[in-house]
């Protein structure tokens, strides 16, 4: 099948002269229609730049952004807002990213309004309703009049998503869309925005700093891992968390707190030679990673950024040393 | 680098008694809209050298309990009724009844608070060294140089370089570093209680790692008794020996970690572990748990639970459950916990290693609800 969305050696530098980051560099991935991708690390990868890059809200310093086969930057104008509004966002917080003086109707009505998705106020009414029973808020006649301090976190986040979803979306970057709801009911936001792949055919790209998360919401889907700004390894779920091949990969697998106390007893303990992650302003060579990593191999891992080469086990890594390796995670 | 043993003075001959005793302890803050009951009706006793984690949602009061224990709450709270008994070196006090001088000393020699939020933790005007020598001098040490030894000491015991941090202000430092600084400064009058308040929330994943093995080996080498107030059940599972889980502000559930975590007995407790997944385990069956918290101004009749609860009956609107003996060392505040015990032998738990390793579909939840 042909990708919905693929990015080619896509970069972002933020910052100038000295001072200049590359906050992402060279990132190349694709993703089928219905697939389900989570982008994950820790703070400060790039996931989110990455993220808004494939929405077109963050220009790429280089690289390319295609959807559906076409080159983003070669659209004409109304392509351009057509991509736009196949491709939404959904942010971690729900309280910055709604209108605390619109009531949700407003916020529904307005976009399905403004992009002719209905044809009048009372079309505008009945397709807010249903979107509202899309995300689970209900009874909706009670929902619609509220404001969204008169939400919980979760709640808000729904109404975040049926806002979304009122432009019909192909591709949604749900970017920590459920980092600050509590663990109570993060499950059943999820379960919602995995029925939307199955009832509207929606694509994602799932972004979280939670491995946890990311196995469950991409059980069938893939994930991919990313390391101050690079791409270290990718692959099928799980595949990735139970033969993780790059040393990276692995040391974030074996650190994640799990709430569990027989695994988090039996976890190997894997030790870095360096616990402090360097700062984006003064990268170490070759790969990020070697000052760090306990596979160090001196003269070739300083030496050159290793390629991310595909896995016979599924996917592909960017470590040359250590490809072939497997390492339980459990001891 | 480290030493083996740094020179706590820990007594762990208590006569038997728990170093810290909560009684029928109630927290409340007075509000415009009226009387919030953070905290409601805590027994609880800490033993010596053990460590105990408060599991909960937002909101349900545990960071309101550890402030109580430390006294540190804002003006408007007001603890009552409850006692909360301090034993050390034989000798017992009650918290509550501690003047000014008395409850500043407990805090640092006793009984130490880490806070959650660490970078407001510190005064940012001040070097980490000038922070360290503030607090000693106040209480009383005048040796500079002790107490240079002392923080190098500790500060090498939290896996830094004294060098680095020592002369450094506190927004020079990562979240990490500032964490584990706090952690050696809380160890710095040689306390015997170790109250850390989410310790490892909003740090990236491999310095959850380091907060975590050094806090163990507080545990495991130096015998500390320790509090985890977290709303991630992972840091329970990590690091308690046992596991208080609270709800509205009170405890419904407490015991052994394997107890809570494979045999819950609590309607919320089993929501709670079957609302997370873990990462090297299988694919676990998850599932939310409906509604939201209440109202603590207004809270609902009988079991507070029971708006959000699957388990519930007419008894429950009407009647608050107390702990109750479930197992050797368990309680749980529910009055169908019988039930939930019924339940898990139907639908298991699928933890630990041995879970399987495959797809179920991800509607398991929608055909669990109807
Ligand atoms: N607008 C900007 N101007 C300057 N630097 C930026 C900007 N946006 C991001 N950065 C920097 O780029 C890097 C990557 O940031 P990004 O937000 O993509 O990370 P992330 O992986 O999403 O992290 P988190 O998990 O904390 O959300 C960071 O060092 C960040 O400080
Ligand atoms: N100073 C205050 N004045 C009024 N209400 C307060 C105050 N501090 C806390 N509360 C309320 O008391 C309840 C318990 O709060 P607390 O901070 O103890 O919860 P928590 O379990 O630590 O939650 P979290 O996981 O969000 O830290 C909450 O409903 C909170 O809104
Ligand atoms: S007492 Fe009733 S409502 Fe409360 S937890 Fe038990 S079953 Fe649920
Ligand atoms: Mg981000
Ligand atoms: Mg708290």
């Amino acid at each position: 099948m042909a990708p919905i969305l693929e990015v080619r050696n896509l970069t972002k530098k933020f910052g100038k002269g000295k001072e200049t980051v590359t906050a992402v560099d060279s990132v190349s991935f694709a993703i089928e229609p219905g697939e389900t991708v989570c982008l994950v690390g820790e703070s400060g990868c790039g996931k989110s730049t990455t993220g808004r890059m494939v929405a077109g809200l963050l220009e790429p310093t280089s690289g390319e952004v295609l959807f559906e086969g076409k080159n983003i930057k070669e659209l004409d104008s109304a392509g351009f807002r057509r991509y736009r509004q196949s491709v939404q966002i959904i942010h971690q917080d729900p309280y910055a990213s709604l209108n605390p003086t619109q009531t949700v109707r407003q916020i529904l009505t307005a976009p399905l309004l403004r992009h002719n998705k209905v044809k009048n106020r009372a079309g505008a009414e009945a397709r807010a309703l249903e979107l509202l029973e899309v995300v689970d808020l209900t009874p909706a006649r009670d929902m619609i009049d509220k404001y969204p301090h008169q939400l919980s976190g979760g709640q808000r986040q729904r109404v975040a998503v049926a806002r979304a979803l009122t432009v019909e979306p192909k591709f949604i970057v749900a970017d920590e869309a459920v980092s600050m709801v509590d663990v109570s009911i993060r499950v059943s936001i999820l379960t919602m925005l995995a029925r939307l792949k199955e009832q509207f055919h929606v694509t994602f790209l799932f972004i979280t700093h939670d491995l946890a998360l990311a196995k469950y919401f991409a059980w069938t889907g893939r994930i991919t891992v990313m390391y101050l700004g690079r791409i270290v390894e990718d692959g099928p779920t799980q595949r990735l968390i139970t033969d993780p091949r790059h040393p990276y990969t692995q040391a974030l697998l074996s650190a994640v707190p799990e709430a569990d106390p027989e695994l988090a007893h039996r976890k190997r303990q894997i030790e870095l030679r360096e616990a402090e992650i360097p700062s984006l302003l003064n990268l170490p060579s070759g790969c990020t990673f070697h000052p760090r990593c306990p596979y160090f191999v001196p003269g070739e891992c300083d030496q050159r950024v290793p390629p991310l080469e595909p896995l016979d086990v599924g996917g592909r890594v960017a470590c040359p040393v250590r490809k072939h390796e497997h390492v339980p995670l459990l001891v | 680098m480290t030493k083996g043993k740094l020179d706590w003075q820990m007594d762990e001959h208590q006569n038997g008694k728990a170093p810290l005793s909560l009684q029928n302890v109630h927290v409340s803050y007075a509000t415009r809209r009226g009387k919030v009951q953070a905290v409601r009706n805590v027994t609880l006793d800490l033993h010596a050298g053990e460590s105990l984690a408060l599991i909960g949602e937002s909101g349900s009061g545990k960071t309101t309990l550890g402030l109580a224990i430390v006294r540190l709450l804002p003006e408007t709270a007001q603890i009552s009724p409850g006692v909360i008994l301090y034993r050390r070196d034989g000798r017992e006090v009650d918290i509550l009844k501690l003047d000014r001088n008395e409850m500043r000393e407990f805090r640092w020699r006793d009984c130490a608070m880490v806070f959650q939020a660490a970078l407001n933790a510190f005064n940012p005007v001040l070097k980490i060294w000038a922070q360290a020598w503030d607090t000693a001098k106040a209480h009383g040490w005048h040796d500079k140089e002790a107490v240079r030894r002392r923080l190098v000491e500790l500060l090498e015991f939290v896996q830094l370089d004294p060098k680095r941090v020592i002369d450094a202000y506190p927004h020079e430092l990562s979240g990490g570093m500032r964490q584990r600084v706090l952690l050696a400064l809380s160890l710095l009058l040689n306390p015997q209680v170790l109250i850390l308040d989410e310790p490892t929330t909003a740090l990236d994943i491999i310095t959850q790692r380091t907060i975590i093995k050094l806090l163990r080996k507080l545990k495991e080498d130096q015998g500390f008794t320790m509090i985890f107030i977290s709303h991630d059940l992972a840091i329970a599972a990590e690091l308690a020996d046992r596991v208080a889980t609270m709800y509205a502000g009170r405890i419904v559930e407490l015991g052994a970690s394997e107890d809570i975590f494979y045999r819950p007995r609590h309607p919320y407790t089993l929501g709670l572990i079957r609302a997370v997944p873990t990462v090297t385990g299988g694919f676990e069956q998850l599932f939310s748990i409906p509604g939201s918290p209440p109202d603590l101004i207004d809270l609902p009749s009988g079991c507070k639970f029971h708006p959000r609860c699957a388990f519930a009956t007419d008894r429950c609107k009407l009647e608050e459950p107390e702990l109750e003996e479930v197992g050797p060392g368990h309680t749980a505040a529910c009055w169908h916990w019988r039930a939930v015990e019924e339940e898990l032998q139907r639908n298991p738990l699928h933890r630990g290693v041995l879970s399987v390793l495959q797809a179920i579909s991800f509607n398991a939840e929608e055909e669990a609800v109807s």
